[in-house]
């Protein structure tokens, strides 16, 4: 039998195979931010082990809670940022430079084809978008791949989902992904990593796969993953140039990871979104998915535009369409956050900013804050927030409130109706 | 190697995350003794009460998919620090798993049936669970009786539950 994207890159990367199915891998990049790395310098510290494997591969950003909103997370940041000056950290994004880690780090290039790639966060599977292995970590893995380069993980077993049929008007990434997760179930795909394939994932924009892969942790998964193929190569290039004499030369290098014809899936699911209409979670489960006809008119007091599954630009451009000459419900507040500066740049290039200030939102600095209820954003009990985040957990962005995840088209749609609705009504 | 073992607290309930058993508002702690009052203090489950119900507890049985969403470690810092050293349920989020065995602390999957079983039989408890490394078995002792049941744990998990946890494994050996 052939291989899997995930098992050409375990191949090329494995150092030892300890017991079973265990393999010790390489890794090409290790992430970090300041909620969960602090503690493990912390330890290395403690342990006389204050060292870094290679300076240049590892990459660092505060972005849960930025600017610091109390001494405890300035206390965050400062050990982040001490250490990071003193190992000489060249790729550390700091106050004013920095963004969500999921955005900001491909948008440097530091996500390519065939990379291993961890982080102490669950959402690392989004840099699968680009054909690597990227598996989110905690605070004790992270540590041994600063200090080593190395992470042990099964020998990856790999779902395929296949994504068929013509994508709706007003139907996105974000609508396909809560409806596999809607299938599968959030343990559907525990220990396994879930190749996206077929004719809409190739159709797919790098924003776009970033957001498919990005949920598929909400589905157990262990990373996401996409085939590499010339809309890689496009978003890439500017990082790449220098290294290829021809986006073909580049496309024919990243090639050796495709999986064979004859790769070896555990399942091959192949999911018709021809009839998707724009989904809604409801409950406080991510597979809790139904179509926003079915939540149609449910009250929201917040809306919320931005994190790692869809703060890029094309999500802002989506619902600035959406939002363009209309004000938001005077029954709820709206949020907006940019993922990156680069992204917060464009949008005011592009006008995008003043459409959503001309609406009433509140436009925020890149942050993960609100996703997670620590900042920029937290719900009171009893809240309901309408929101383009990955989680819909009880108490997920402030305790006794009340998350239901769509698309920023919905978000826009919703913030303008005062209510949970489609964003149909407000297109053309 | 360490015994493992103590009183059962039994959480009855399927994906119990991480944001449940440690909000992220106290992510900002950087030590994990910080983190002691807030275990589970989140979780929506009938009848359970943290401030009464996490006293005294060793070994928490519950179902399935425990630890689903965040990667935090301070999920099971936070077992830790008050004394939690063992899972059983009948099955994890693959990153909780691993946060569990990395830190040196067992988390084991049984079928269902013996979930089952062990809700039937011992829940609400009181109730205690021995654990045989040895021999992979587990003894859980209750409500008038006593049963006993294998598990598996993988050469590696067992390992890094030897050398305790992953740190120290893989700094001897890499």
């Amino acid at each position: 039998m052939g291989k899997t994207i995930a098992r050409k890159i375990f191949d090329s990367h494995s150092i030892d195979n300890p017991a079973g199915d265990i393999h010790v891998i390489r890794l090409d990049a290790v992430f970090c931010h300041e909620i969960t790395t602090p503690a493990a310098i912390n330890d290395l510290v403690s342990r006389g082990k204050d060292r870094i494997f290679d300076p240049s591969k590892i990459k660092a950003v505060i972005d849960h809670v930025t600017p610091a909103k109390d001494s405890k997370t300035a206390l965050q940041g400062k050990i982040l940022r001490d250490w990071a000056r003193r190992h000489k950290i060249a790729d550390f994004f700091d106050i004013g430079k920095n963004g969500v880690c999921h955005a900001i780090f491909p948008e440097k290039g530091f996500a390519r084809p065939g990379f291993t790639i961890i982080m102490g966060d669950s959402h690392t599977c989004t840099h699968g978008a680009f054909g690597a292995f990227a598996a989110g970590v905690g605070t004790t893995d992270l540590e041994v791949g600063i200090l080593k380069g190395v992470c042990a993980f099964r020998y990856p077993k790999t779902i395929k989902i296949d994504v068929v049929g013509t994508l709706r008007p007003g139907v996105f990434a974000k609508d396909v992904i809560l409806h596999i997760i809607g299938e599968i179930g959030v343990s559907g795909a525990t220990d396994h990593v879930i190749e996206f394939a077929g004719p809409i994932v190739e159709d797919m924009s790098m924003e776009a796969r970033m957001t498919l892969c990005n949920m598929a942790v909400e589905a157990g998964a262990t990373s996401g993953i996409c085939c590499p193929d010339m809309t890689t190569v496009d978003y890439l290039w500017p990082h790449i140039e220098n290294e290829f004499s021809s986006k073909a030369e580049a496309l024919n290098k990243y090639s050796c990871f495709l999986p064979d014809a004859d790769a070896e899936y555990e399942s091959v699911i192949s999911i018709d979104i021809s009839d998707l209409s724009p989904q809604v979670t409801f409950g406080f489960l991510p597979e809790n998915v139904k179509p926003v006809s079915g939540m149609e008119k449910t009250p929201v007091d917040q809306v919320y535009i931005g994190s790692c599954t869809n703060g890029r630009i094309e999500d802002l451009e989506v619902a600035a369409k959406i939002l363009e000459g209309r004000h938001i419900a005077d029954s709820l507040r709206a949020i907006v956050s940019p993922a990156t500066p680069e992204i917060y740049r464009k949008a005011l290039e592009k006008g995008i900013i003043k459409v959503f200030m001309d609406a009433g939102f509140c436009v925020t600095n890149p942050t993960c804050g609100a996703c997670l209820g620590m900042s920029n954003g937290v719900l009171a009990k009893g809240e309901v927030c309408a929101s383009t985040t990955n989680r819909n957990f009880n108490g997920r962005m402030g305790k006794g409130g009340m998350v239901h995840l769509m698309s920023p088209a919905t978000a826009a749609a919703t913030a303008i109706a005062g209510y949970i609705t489609n964003s149909e009504l407000y297109e053309g | 190697m360490s015994c493992f073992g103590g009183n059962v607290l039994f959480l009855d309930r399927s994906d119990i995350n991480t944001d449940e058993i440690i909000p992220a508002k106290y992510l900002t702690e950087i030590s994990k003794q910080a983190l002691k009052p807030y275990l589970l203090e989140d979780l929506k489950l009938q009848g359970f009460d943290p401030t009464i119900d996490i006293k005294d507890k060793q070994v928490i049985i519950t179902r399935a998919n425990f630890g689903c969403g965040s990667s935090r470690e301070h999920a099971p810092w936070a077992l830790e620090i008050n004394g939690i050293h063992v899972v059983i349920a009948q099955g994890f989020a693959r990153i909780f798993r691993q946060n569990m065995f990395n830190c040196g602390m067992l988390a084991i999957a049984l079928a269902g049936k013996d979930i089952d079983r062990l809700f039937a039989e011992f829940a609400p408890g009181p109730a205690a669970v021995d654990v045989d490394l040895d021999r992979n078995i587990l003894s859980v002792s209750g409500n008038g009786q006593d049963i006993r049941i294998p598990f598996t744990i993988s050469d590696f998990d067992r390992a890094l539950v030897e050398a305790g946890g992953w740190l120290e494994y893989a700094d001897k050996k890499y």
